[in-house]
């Protein structure tokens, strides 16, 4: 619990950084900006876990357990889509999205 | 914690000690031996599939976040057989092409930790293993989608596969903590057991943003357009994994969540399901129309079949859960076979579009009668399986009242035979002077088309599998 704080203004704020995330995710135009947006989404999620724990049910530590699963994980994520896009810059020397594109409908 | 219940996770640990094996295996093979690699992996894992069929306890360990019923177990060997096959077909390429660039043996290591990822999504207990499962088998799969380095498409699908897979998992795990906030426990069981009869706004929203995450790796339409363009880069392989054992495990686990978890939420999620179900048909059959490339018409044809799965989804019975499990079954006999032979052409020739198969069958007749078992085993033409596959499941569907349902999927059907057909057009009628010319498969091929082609033939009229599979599905 922090003083002066309510549950509903952590929740606001998740929710404020889980859509800039979808938004960031439609609308950059470079691979690793688009990644951060995602990184944003698991971000937000990650609050919500340890606020909901902390909160409603602070006698069992179930969100905050899943909350350091979550961060592991995203790392893992990271790393590997940092790989791929390494590997994409060597064959076209750009991480832009209009120059990745060759597949479409 | 003893050994007879360690035992419970039996698939589990035979599969990790196949990868542990593998990894001893490529510290002592000399490089110039490196072909055994590709055998050693196909024996060990047909060993692994056949210890799987032999009889095994049930139960729930780890305070019930992994537990195992028949029903499971029974869906972790469908899948053996899948990847079983799915490696036969694909050891031609991986001699000719992976173990030259000496990527063999981690190929076979991340597509088993994929593997093993489903088994642990398949019997979790709680959201916390389902969402490390579906981790784990995700992440593999988005590097092998990238495997061939040296070709550009490839390394376009794997980010794009990668970047959707994490934006998807993210929604996913936002709706988990309002799921989280409303039920005050990750356990399925105590979700269940929580009496929730008037499920209130955070719950359904929760509950909508889960079922998204979940649509993405089912490629259900608002959340397809990925598919066609992974589908198209990843080798032919990853291909055939990702549309047929990926897309089936995920399946499987959205059915078991929506039937048990979300019980009480079905009021909601029967509408959701039947609006998807009739715009992914439709999208899937009208896109794959217009394609040339056999790997995208075959991606938005698997886009089309998941919509008919969907089908099955509305029962919410025991009906239901069997006609699903039975149709999965089919349409992985029958695109692994599709898949296999577009592999084995494009491995011989590298031509890959519809306008190179024009007069396969006066060369290559085998691969040809393969080829057309499999589209009318996908289009759903009475004597192969995939008719009685799509027969039950409209059955399950009208059972349930869904008349317009069932009507709009029948319509759907046909356009789907007209798309089919043009393939098997294209390979028996048309004259071509440039056809494909004749080639010999190795005998790994040849075993994978021929289990594949069998399973197509015999699922469909030897009744007891489904019966077996009816008995199984008893859920609640």
């Amino acid at each position: 619990m922090i003083e002066g704080v309510t549950i509903y203004d952590i929740l606001t704020l998740t929710t404020i950084l889980f859509f800039i995330g979808v938004y960031g995710f439609l609308t950059r135009k470079n691979l690793i900006s688009i990644l951060i947006s995602v990184e944003m989404i698991l971000n937000a999620s990650v609050v919500n876990f340890v606020i909901i724990n902390k909160y409603l049910y602070p006698d069992v530590l179930q969100g905050v357990l899943f909350s350091i699963f979550i961060i592991a994980v995203a790392a893992a994520e990271t790393a590997l889509a940092v790989a791929i896009i390494i590997n994409l810059y060597r064959q076209i020397s750009s991480v832009e999205v209009k120059d990745t594109e060759v597949m479409k409908y | 914690m003893n050994l007879s219940s360690f035992l419970i996770m039996r698939h589990e640990v035979i599969l990790l000690a196949v990868i542990l094996l593998l990894v001893i295996g490529e510290i002592f093979i000399a490089q110039r031996k490196k072909n055994s690699m590709v055998h050693l992996a196909i024996f060990l894992f047909g060993i692994h599939t056949l210890i799987g069929f032999l009889a095994i306890d049930f139960g729930s360990i780890f305070g019930g976040m992994f537990h195992t019923n028949a029903l499971i177990q029974f869906f972790k060997n469908i899948i053996n057989i899948g990847v079983f096959i799915l490696l036969l077909q694909s050891g031609d390429w991986l001699q000719e092409r992976i173990v030259q660039e000496n990527k063999g043996s981690e190929f076979f290591i991340l597509l088993f930790s994929s593997l093993l990822g489903m088994y642990f999504m398949v019997s979790s207990g709680d959201f916390l293993m389902f969402y490390l499962g579906l981790e784990l088998s995700t992440l593999p799969i988005a590097a092998l989608a990238a495997y061939e380095t040296s070709k550009r498409k490839s390394s376009e699908s794997g980010i794009k596969f990668i970047l959707s897979a994490a934006l998807a998992s993210g929604v996913a795990l936002f709706g988990i903590s309002m799921l989280y906030a409303t039920s005050g426990s990750i356990y399925f069981a105590d979700i269940i057991g929580g009496g929730v009869t008037e499920p209130n706004h955070l719950t359904i929203l929760g509950f909508v943003l889960f079922f998204a995450g979940l649509a993405f790796k089912i490629s259900l339409v608002p959340f397809h357009f990925w598919t066609a363009d992974v589908y198209e880069g990843a080798p032919i392989s990853i291909t055939s994994y990702l549309s047929v054992i990926s897309k089936g495990a995920a399946v499987f686990i959205l059915m078991i969540l929506l039937f048990t978890v979300a019980k009480s939420l079905m009021g909601i999620w029967e509408h959701i399901v039947y609006v998807l179900a009739i715009l992914t048909m439709f999208v899937g059959n009208l896109f794959a129309l217009r394609q040339q490339n056999m790997k995208r018409f075959l991606a938005f044809s698997s886009i089309a079949q998941a919509g008919f799965i969907l089908l099955g989804l509305t029962t919410g019975n025991q009906l239901g859960v069997a006609t699903v499990v039975y149709f999965i079954l089919i349409y992985m006999f029958s695109n692994l076979a599709a898949f296999g032979v577009v592999q084995a052409i494009s491995l011989k020739t590298g031509k890959e579009n519809m306008k190179d198969y024009e007069g396969l069958y006066r060369t290559n007749p085998n691969l040809s009668l393969v080829m057309m078992l499999a589209l009318f085993s996908l289009a759903g033409i009475p004597p192969v399986a995939g008719f009685f596959g799509k027969f039950f499941l409209f059955t399950a569907a009208a059972s349930k009242g869904y008349y317009l349902l069932v009507f709009l999927a029948v319509v759907n059907v046909t356009i789907s035979l007209y798309y089919y057909l043009l393939v098997v057009r294209a390979m028996f009628l048309r004259e071509n002077d440039l056809a494909i010319p004749y080639f010999k498969s190795n005998l790994y091929m040849k075993i994978g088309l021929l289990m594949t082609a069998v399973g197509i033939l015999v699922i469909g009229l030897f009744s007891p599998i489904y019966d077996y599979i009816y008995e199984l599905s008893n859920l609640y």
